[in-house]
Formats: C-alpha cells, sequence, structure tokens
C-alpha cells in the first residue's frame, strides 16, 4: 500500500504573509538581505544596489491578486528533479546555479557566450504580474521580475532566416535525479517559439518573482514566461537560446505528439485527447469556489491573437 | 495475558473509517498542499480503489487458506469502496464544482479519463445496492454473474486514474500489477477445477 506522505519544508524556508505584503512596499530595504541570501554570490556581489528597483510595466496585470507565494512555490512541474509537484522544493535545493552563463548562438549576427550578471546588467527588470496556465488544468497568477527576451534577441541581432527559437535547459545530472537516471521525457529539457512569438513583448525571461530571487524549483536562475501558452513551454533554468531556420523538435511534442503541440496555446475549445481544457482551478480558491473558465489565450488574446491569423487553431494546438 | 478482539467486525468497520478521520485531520490543519481539491480527489479516490483491491482479494486468501467465514468482511469492504468512490463523486460536483452543471456536463463531456470514472462508478453503485444478502437470494445465478463486473469496475478505475496524468504513472501501475494478479489468480482457479471436473468423468464417458 502506498501512502503519501507529504514532509512539510521547514518554516523558516516559507515566506510568511505578513512579510509578503510587506516586501511590496519595502522593495527596496529588503533587496539587500534577499539578494545576499538567495543570489549567486558573485551576481549579489557585482549587482548595483538598485538592480532590483523594478521599473512598473504597462504589460502586467496588476488589478490581478497575486496567488500566495507559498503555493506558487511549492507546486511546480520540475520533471528533471522529480514526477510530483510537490516534492521538487525539497529536491531543487542542491541545484547549483552559480556560476550562470548563457550561450546565444545559430541564426545571429553576435553570437556568443555570455555570463548572466552581464546580461542583467544591459537590462531593466520589470515587474510583471501574469496568469499562468498548466496544460494539467490548474492556474496561478504570478508576479514575475525580468524582461522581454526581445531586448535580448534584438542584441544578438536575429539574421533574416531566424524563423525559430530554440531554448535548452541545463544538463546537471549530479543535482537532477531524473536525468542520472533518464525517467521519463530526453534530457536536457528543449522548447521553442515562433521567431514572432519569441519578439512578442509579452514574452519574457524571468530571473525573480514577488520581488526577489527566483528560487530554484521555479526555474532559476534564468526562464522563460509566454503566459499565453500552456506552462510546460515556460522552459526553466536556460543556458542556451539558438536562433534556427527550421522548428525544434521540443520535447513534450516529441514524447507525446498527439497530447503536446508545438504551439500549446492556451485554448479552452481545444481538448487535450484525455481531458477538457474549458476550465481551471485556480492555486488558492477555496473548497466550494467553482473552477474558472479558461479563456482563448489564456487572455491575452487582444495582444497575441493576430500572431495566429488565418490558422486552424485546432490543427496546430 | 491473552488478548483477543471481542468484536472484530466492530473493529474492523470503525479502522475502515481511519482513512476518512485522517482526511478530515489534513483538511481542518491545511495540511493538503498547494492544490487541496486535487489532493482531496486523489486520496478519496485512492482510498476507494485500495477498498476494491482488498475486496478482490478475500477470495483468492479464501481459497488458500481455507479460512471461511470472510464473506461478511467482503461485502463490507465492497460497501467500503463505494463509500469512498461516492465521496470522491461528491468532492468533483461539490468542493471541485460548486454544483455548476454547464462547466460540469462541458467537462464530463470532453474528458474520457472522467467518462471511464462513470463506468467504474456506475458499476460500483450497482454492485453496493445488489450487496444484502435478500438481493443475493432473490437474484440467484444472475448476482454472481452480475458482482464479476467488480473486475471491470476495478480496471476503469484505473485507467480513470491513469488517464489523467501527465507524468508519474507508478501508482497506477501498482494497482494494475495488483489487479492482474488478482485475476490471474481467480482464471488459474477457474483452469485447475475445470482439469478436475474433467479428471473426475470416468473414463470411457467422455
Amino acid at each position: 500500500m502506498i501512502i503519501k506522505t507529504y514532509k512539510d519544508i521547514p518554516s523558516s524556508e516559507i515566506t510568511d504573509k505578513k512579510v509578503f505584503n510587506e516586501r511590496r512596499t519595502l522593495i527596496k530595504a529588503m533587496l539587500v538581505t534577499a539578494v545576499g541570501a538567495t543570489m549567486p554570490s558573485a551576481w549579489a556581489n557585482n549587482a548595483k544596489p538598485n538592480a532590483w528597483d523594478l521599473a512598473k510595466s504597462d504589460l502586467s496585470n496588476t488589478a490581478l491578486t497575486p496567488t500566495p507565494i507559498e503555493l506558487v512555490k511549492n507546486y511546480t512541474n520540475y520533471y528533471e528533479f522529480t514526477l510530483n509537484k510537490e516534492d521538487s522544493t525539497k529536491l531543487a535545493q542542491n541545484f547549483i546555479v552559480d556560476p550562470w552563463s548563457l550561450e546565444i548562438s545559430g541564426e545571429v549576427e553576435n553570437a556568443g557566450t555570455y555570463h548572466l550578471e552581464d546580461i542583467l546588467r544591459q537590462q531593466t527588470l520589470e515587474e510583471r504580474i501574469y496568469r499562468f496556465r498548466c496544460v494539467e488544468a490548474w492556474s496561478m497568477v504570478v508576479p514575475w521580475v525580468g524582461f522581454s527576451l526581445a531586448n535580448l534577441l534584438k542584441m544578438a541581432k536575429p539574421l533574416s532566416t531566424a524563423h525559430f527559437v530554440k531554448f535548452t535547459t541545463i544538463q546537471q545530472p549530479e543535482t537532477m535525479p531524473n536525468q542520472r537516471n533518464n525517467v521519463m521525457l530526453e534530457w536536457p529539457y528543449v522548447e521553442g517559439l515562433r521567431i514572432d512569438e519569441a519578439m512578442h513583448p509579452l514574452t519574457m525571461l524571468a530571473v525573480g518573482m514577488y520581488g526577489d530571487a527566483l528560487p530554484k524549483q521555479n526555474g532559476s536562475p534564468l526562464r522563460l514566461v509566454v503566459p499565453w501558452k500552456y506552462g510546460f513551454k515556460s522552459v526553466k533554468a536556460i543556458v542556451k537560446i539558438e536562433l534556427l531556420k527550421h522548428p525544434p523538435l521540443t520535447t513534450w511534442n516529441k514524447s507525446a505528439p498527439t497530447e503536446y503541440g508545438f504551439y500549446a496555446n492556451v485554448n479552452p475549445a481545444v481538448s487535450h485527447p484525455r481531458w477538457s481544457q474549458n476550465s481551471e482551478r485556480q492555486l488558492g480558491s477555496g473548497f466550494f469556489t467553482s473552477r474558472r473558465q479558461t479563456e482563448l489565450f489564456n487572455g491575452y488574446g487582444e495582444e497575441v491573437a493576430e500572431l495566429y491569423r488565418d490558422m486552424d487553431l485546432r490543427h496546430f494546438f | 495475558m491473552n488478548f483477543q478482539i471481542k468484536n472484530p467486525k466492530l473493529v474492523t468497520f470503525v479502522a475502515c473509517l481511519i482513512p476518512l478521520l485522517w482526511l478530515c485531520f489534513d483538511i481542518a490543519f491545511d495540511n493538503l498542499g498547494s492544490n487541496p481539491i486535487q489532493a482531496l480527489h486523489i486520496r478519496l479516490g485512492d482510498w476507494s480503489l485500495r477498498f476494491l483491491c482488498i475486496t478482490l482479494a478475500i477470495t483468492p486468501i479464501q481459497t488458500m487458506t481455507k479460512w471461511r467465514g470472510m464473506t461478511d468482511y467482503r461485502q463490507m469492504f465492497g460497501l467500503y469502496a463505494f463509500f469512498y468512490a461516492t465521496l470522491h463523486l461528491l468532492t468533483y460536483l461539490v468542493v471541485d464544482n460548486n454544483l455548476m452543471w454547464s462547466i460540469i456536463g462541458t467537462d464530463i463531456i470532453e474528458s474520457p479519463y472522467i467518462w471511464f470514472g462513470v463506468i467504474a462508478y456506475l458499476i460500483v453503485f450497482s454492485l453496493a445496492i445488489t450487496s444484502p444478502k435478500w438481493a443475493m437470494k432473490r437474484m440467484g445465478k444472475s448476482w454472481k454473474k452480475l458482482h464479476r463486473l467488480v473486475y471491470i469496475g476495478t480496471m476503469a478505475a484505473i485507467i480513470h486514474y491513469f488517464w489523467q496524468l501527465k507524468g508519474n504513472l507508478a501508482e497506477p501501475l501498482l494497482y494494475l500489477l495488483i489487479i492482474f494478479f488478482l485475476l490471474g489468480f481467480r482464471v488459474l482457479a477457474w483452469l485447475t477445477s475445470r482439469q478436475l471436473n474433467k479428471m473426475m468423468i470416468p473414463k470411457g464417458h467422455e
């Protein structure tokens, strides 16, 4: 008989609700300690004190209330560590995020490998509150910290032959048990976007959430966030961004092509072959609250529908 | 000291309620994680499936140990499987969907994994209402036929479980293994008894 026991993470690791609320106003004051505690040391030392003086963004859904941080921190699909969403918090703690470099290559003028802190120094970090919808029909609202991917790609200068962007997660089998044991998927994890999707201002690279550095299990130190697509497109711990002529073969698409498409746009009208995508359970909503009706493009239709004009979304799921 | 359980049936009856009490405790102390409604679904569904497996194990155990008088326990465990399945269903309708029938309707129509849950529940339900002794007597031979559907029901419940998963298939596969083992035992027992029957027919009369 299997009885699931969920070991609570020590209370010292859980952000108190009060602290969470104060952090929004005291963000500057908190920076020194927060960055010191969770950032890669090289990054923390080099970062200017005002590095996390977050800019406002017009792209942020400021009307939405973020999901409580402890729920977001303890419910992550990170298959490199575990197939259980509530076990990755603990298992990801040995993951090495310092030093971190990012390779940009392929169909670009300025290919190269950069230290993460050098990339960050050139970017203005913004806070953006986005909806996040998982293909498993649960959702949350997350205040990410980061910048538009387009800003970085423009610096790399894509060639006219760059039609797709491929993202690759780090291969770190010594800390990632399921990479070590070849569990379930083919590693490293690969995702991709069409170039116009990648250049869309909503598409961001995140380095933080809730005004703080990303927790390891949430994709530290650098992850993609594409708010109108299912969560598995928003690849974590990115080490390589390649601009390509042809669409890359992405991990879930390769593993189950009839279930997970390349586009993976949130769409209530296109069911997963085994379950409906019509509604979603919002994390943090209580018992006896009905599920939320899922919106086309996760509510970002006004911004992104144009990208898919004349496309049969049922075919290109 | 000679310790003897005076009323084993009552003790079993109460023990089968422990998973429910445990769940109530976890609800009260907010122990169900980031997605408590899903945790509720999984916990109740798991216990229903576990009771189905226990129910199915009774006959093989009886055959192997020659331990008689377990039929009443088989009925009790079967009814507990029905009890936890009913709570599982009510959680889906009320706790998860707040009886919003438009959302529930679309969800059921568009989710093949739920179809298997519905099949499993309908079978367990029909077995539960025909479980009293008088129903058994009245139905005669068809009772046994109907109650063999328990294997189909359990299989449907397992498909219902693993068809909603994206990743971890270990647990449903374990249940599948148990069911195949138990079903295999029944088939083997049936084949053996057929062989014995054949051998008992005197030669020349074949």
